[in-house]
């Protein structure tokens, strides 16, 4: 059987699938319908140091094969995660969980991974500096190398495991972005988060969703993710997270033949809920069909 | 699951009648709950198409969609073949209430395609000894969908807006509302059960209404769903489609 594991940093994953933070709750609520356990891990939902209503009604709109969203970072906040949700995930789930951070400054980002670290569970946490959806911080400090280095530098004092910094593709050079992270002392860089985009109702001449613009997910986005992801992994010595539209095994190999040492599966877990164990086992199956020893075989080989 | 019957009504409706491809259907499917469809081969209907669930038939292995054709997803399930197969995700959400006694009068208040949960509701009431009667609103008598399904369960009162069926007018202004009502279940455009949810506080009728906002996971999972309710912003997939409107932040 081929070695599916890799490395991010000092995270070890059994596999290289992971579930993109906001895309499947706390893994609950697929749990009836797949094997968590099958999994890389999962990243949980974006989690702020305060509790947040996020945006409201209308969030969602459906766009060719694809979908823009403006949730806005909508949670209970770091401390009822910690109290209510990780006792119970910690002792059901065997693959690791990795929490989404998100802040409004670079104090709201340090304060929640200082509640962190002493989970023992949580080895490693996804710092979102890319979401295009609230007005402050969010992709604020992912659109600037300066943004980029000052949050990474102010976690990592904090953060002694596995850090991994979200990236925006809303940006002029995301491969300058993320040599920022890396040098910073980020363990891994995930990309691409969503592209902002706006669709129009031109029946009611006005936009879809409440907050006129939003972030842009699924197939749709695929082939720039894959454009991003290969620029950056050629540019940085650090694992790069993979993610934006994977809907197979064919896709998730996309993003590893482009340099990609893990992969995040997205807006596919709304249409197929075991798409990311399909894809674990997809994996395995290639590696054995193309008489692979390790996944790492083909990583960037393009 | 497999397509075993379709029926069109009218110009763009259809009743379809859907078996499991192995074993039998879930248990307890409670009415209001929906399903969700993945519409195949389609890059425009990229997301599945959330659906109320008409009837759960255990005698039948069959579930019933009823669905108007209203944009690209619906017109493919409308335009499908007995032998068409789907792949659905059942049973979803948080249905309707059972009135607090059997004798309570309840009135269940559909327009236009949202008839449909009320057609199981109203089963499931007929067969725990409560007395069902239906108030079923529609544009005209054409889009008055189901009538003599909904006869087997309760007396059916019925309002058009051009008065080509029953009593002329909104669904509101029907001749029933003026009876004794204890419970409401309600479920079809926004106005209207926002209209009837107005009457229902006004008179002190306990009320559920079942919501429709556009949704993506339907698993609770994605948050795009929402709805401001008395615990906050809340999933319409998860913690409803039924609500209660006292949970709701209504202006009625």
């Amino acid at each position: 059987m081929a070695n599916l594991s890799v490395n991010i940093g000092p995270l070890r994953l059994q596999n290289p699938v992971l579930t993109a933070s906001g895309t499947f709750g706390y893994g609950e609520e697929f749990e009836d319908l797949m094997d968590i356990n099958s999994l890389g891990g999962i990243i949980v939902k974006g989690t702020s140091l305060h509790p947040r209503q996020g945006n409201p009604a209308p969030r969602m709109v459906e766009t060719p094969s694809g979908m823009l969203n403006a949730v806005g970072l909508q949670n209970k906040g770091v401390d009822h995660f910690i109290e209510h949700i990780y006792p119970r995930i910690a002792k059901k789930y065997t693959s690791e969980i990795i929490v989404n951070v998100a802040g409004s400054c670079v104090s709201d980002y340090v304060e929640v991974c200082e509640k962190l670290a002493p989970l023992d569970r949580i080895r490693a946490i996804e710092v979102n500096i890319s979401c295009p959806n609230v007005k402050q911080g969010g992709m604020a400090f992912g659109t600037t190398c300066e943004g980029a280095a000052e949050v990474t530098k102010a976690v990592r004092q904090k953060w002694p495991k596995a850090l991994i910094m979200k990236l925006s593709p809303n940006v002029t050079s995301i491969v300058d972005i993320a040599k920022a992270a890396e040098a910073e002392g980020a363990d891994s860089v995930s990309l691409i988060n969503t592209l902002m985009g706006m669709a129009i109702d031109v029946k009611r001449r006005r936009p879809y969703l409440s907050t006129i613009t939003g972030g842009l997910s699924g197939p749709a986005v695929r082939p720039v993710a894959v454009r991003m992801v290969w620029q950056v992994a050629k540019a940085v010595g650090i694992p790069v997270i993979g993610l934006g539209g994977i809907a197979s095994t064919d896709d998730a190999l996309q993003f590893i033949m482009a340099g990609a040492t893990a992969i995040q599966i997205g807006t596919a877990n709304f249409i197929n809920p075991r798409i990311s164990q399909e894809v674990a086992a997809g994996l395995e199956q290639y590696c054995q069909e193309n008489g692979l020893n390790d996944i790492s075989e083909i990583r960037g080989i393009v | 699951m497999r397509v075993v019957s379709i029926g069109h009504i009218a110009d763009s409706y259809a009743l379809i009648k859907l078996s499991p491809l192995s074993g039998s259907l879930p248990e307890g499917i409670q009415p209001g709950q929906f399903a969700q469809i993945e519409i195949p081969d389609s890059k425009s209907t990229f997301l599945r198409r959330p659906i109320s669930i008409c009837m759960a038939d255990y005698d039948a292995d069959q579930i019933w969609l009823l669905v108007r054709n209203a944009g690209q997803g619906t017109s493919h399930m409308v335009n499908s073949s007995v032998g068409d197969i789907y792949n659905v995700l059942l049973p979803l959400g948080h249905g309707f209430s059972l009135p607090s006694k059997q004798g309570d009068s309840v009135l269940l208040v559909g327009g236009g395609v949202g008839v449909a949960p009320l057609l199981y509701f109203g089963k499931v009431l007929f067969e725990q000894g409560y007395k069902p009667v239906f108030a079923l609103g529609a544009r005209s008598a054409k889009d008055l969908l189901l009538l003599d399904e909904f006869k087997k369960y309760g007396p059916v009162h019925v309002s058009t807006e051009d008065g080509s069926a029953g009593e002329k007018g909104l669904i509101t202004c029907n001749s029933v509302f003026a009876s004794e009502i204890s419970d409401i279940a309600c479920c079809g455009p926004t106005p209207m059960m926002k209209a009837v949810a107005g009457i229902a506080a006004s008179r002190g009728i306990n009320c559920e209404v079942s919501l429709e906002n556009m949704m993506a996971c339907g698993l609770g999972a994605c948050l795009c769903c929402v709805e401001d309710t008395a615990d906050g912003n809340v999933c319409v997939c998860k913690n409803g489609p039924v609500f209660n409107i006292n949970q709701l932040k209504w202006q009625i």
